[in-house]
């Protein structure tokens, strides 16, 4: 597996190849996420206690669960290029810092606005809450800490260390708040038994979470590719691709 | 080895020494922040006992930040940080010997100020035992992690606030710990689990922080 992953680590070859998948994301994240949301927010059942008002838990649950997928990302891409020494993946992990950061604002403002009608209040104190809350500030620590650093290199190898600080204490912050107080409601989907949402609610719910993961995907590997002619924008290739285009 | 480390410790030593007042201002801050809370909140001494332990860990989580640059700033400026990365000592030991004596010179003393700020405060004696046996397993906890993030942000002119902005998270888990602690005190309950929690936290981190340390020196250092 590493002969046929070790190409990528040339940012041209990678460069290539978010190319060349670019089209497949766009297209089928488009599909899964407008089925996702048009079945969640249109046709899924009404909720017997909370009525149309838990339709935001289409939005809600795949940003929450991203968000964190998207850290786990980030950190595994930190992991790689500080082990290995691959340039391609720091500038991955940046290109992924800024969208997980919006999807984890994303699940904190939906979560205020269904909070309101559902809790009676905005915002609480509670555990998963504040643990969301500060994966947002550890998500900017990381981009504030890259976007610091005049050489991007360096800067890389700092906010990849950061990320990694990170999420060794991602499970810490969440258990300890979790001790701390809780009043939101326990996982649904995640329990190993049968999950506790009804069929005909639940399966809108897993095609929103991988259009919005397709989605996030699409975006990423765009941010990748500016990423990379950023970066390279003294290399060869880049200079030919550029003049390439400009003739066009 | 042995011989070098004990050197550096006894040069950081000295060099706290010999800058006494630089040293007291994180005292001083700590001082102020915590009496501007009977200011703010009002003199009424229930509601200092109920938030007195809060409080005190967050002025000693904000004071310990600004104390910490201090840890690695000079060495980096005039070049002798270049010249222990170059020994033949290893970095992870040095950076821990550092970091323990940093310890010793800008938190032991908020320690030994804590008795005072807990009568500030109105905390009972069950409550302040607890505080300090906190306070005795946290702050290291505070230099490591935070020496990490010190590490980091060297070569940057204005790290200060970017610090603080990447430390402060971090530092949750063991606030609510402490403060958990010193609450169960105040009501006669047993803290031995959170303690042991903080402790449990101070041994990961004294594992594996003095090598992200000194890894984040050398991405510094490039």
């Amino acid at each position: 597996m590493w002969k046929w992953l070790h190409p990528y680590a040339k940012t041209q070859n990678a460069y290539e190849l978010c190319r060349r998948l670019q089209p497949w994301f766009v297209i089928t994240a488009l599909i899964t996420f407008v089925v996702g949301m048009v079945w969640g927010l249109a046709f899924a059942p009404a909720d017997y206690q909370q009525g149309d008002s838990f339709r935001i838990i289409y939005i809600h649950v795949p940003s929450a669960i991203l968000s964190m997928g998207a850290y786990s990302a980030m950190a595994i891409a930190a992991f790689i290029g500080l082990v290995w020494q691959v340039r391609t993946a720091f500038m991955a992990m940046i290109a992924l810092a800024p969208i997980g950061a919006v999807v984890t604002f994303i699940a904190l403002f939906t979560g205020a606005a269904w909070g309101k009608p559902m809790w009676g209040t905005w915002w609480v104190w509670d555990a998963r809450l504040t643990s969301e809350l500060i994966l947002l500030f550890l998500y900017l620590g990381v981009i504030s800490l890259y976007a610091s650093f005049e050489d991007k290199h360096q800067a890389g190898k700092a906010a990849g260390v950061m990320a990694i600080v990170g999420v060794v204490n991602l499970p810490i912050i969440h258990f300890s708040v979790e001790w701390w107080n809780t009043l939101h409601q326990g996982a649904s989907i995640t329990k190993f038994d049968k999950p506790s949402v009804a069929p005909e609610m639940l399966w809108p719910l897993l095609i929103s979470i991988l259009g919005l993961a397709l989605v996030m995907a699409a975006i990423f590997i765009r941010r990748l590719q500016n990423e990379i002619l950023r970066r390279e924008l003294n290399r060869p290739w880049v200079q030919t691709l550029v003049s390439t285009a400009r003739e066009k | 080895m042995r011989d070098s480390l004990n050197a550096i410790f006894r040069r950081d030593l000295a060099l706290a020494y010999r800058q006494r007042s630089e040293l007291m201002q994180p005292m001083m801050f700590f001082i102020l922040v915590i009496s501007l809370f009977p200011l703010g909140i009002g003199p009424n001494p229930e509601i200092l006992q109920k938030v007195g332990p809060g409080v005190i860990w967050v002025a000693a989580i904000l004071s310990s930040l600004l104390g910490m640059e201090r840890l690695f700033k000079d060495d980096f400026n005039d070049g002798s940080l270049e010249q222990i990365m170059l020994s033949a000592t290893p970095l992870p030991m040095v950076v821990l010997v550092k970091v323990f004596a940093h310890w010793l010179t800008s938190i032991v003393p908020l320690l030994i100020l804590s008795p005072l700020l807990a009568l500030f405060l109105n905390l009972t004696e069950d409550m302040y035992w607890a505080l300090l046996c906190t306070l005795l397993l946290g702050t290291p906890l505070l230099s490591l992690v935070g020496a990490i993030a010190v590490g980091l942000t060297l070569g940057l002119n204005r790290g200060g606030v970017l610090l603080a902005l990447l430390l402060l998270p971090v530092f949750i888990p063991l606030l609510i710990f402490a403060t958990a602690a010193v609450e169960a005190a105040s009501l006669q309950l047993p803290y031995n689990a959170q303690l042991a929690i903080i402790g449990a936290m101070l041994l990961i981190s004294l594992a594996m922080a003095p090598f992200a340390i000194a890894y984040a020196l050398r991405v510094s250092q490039n």
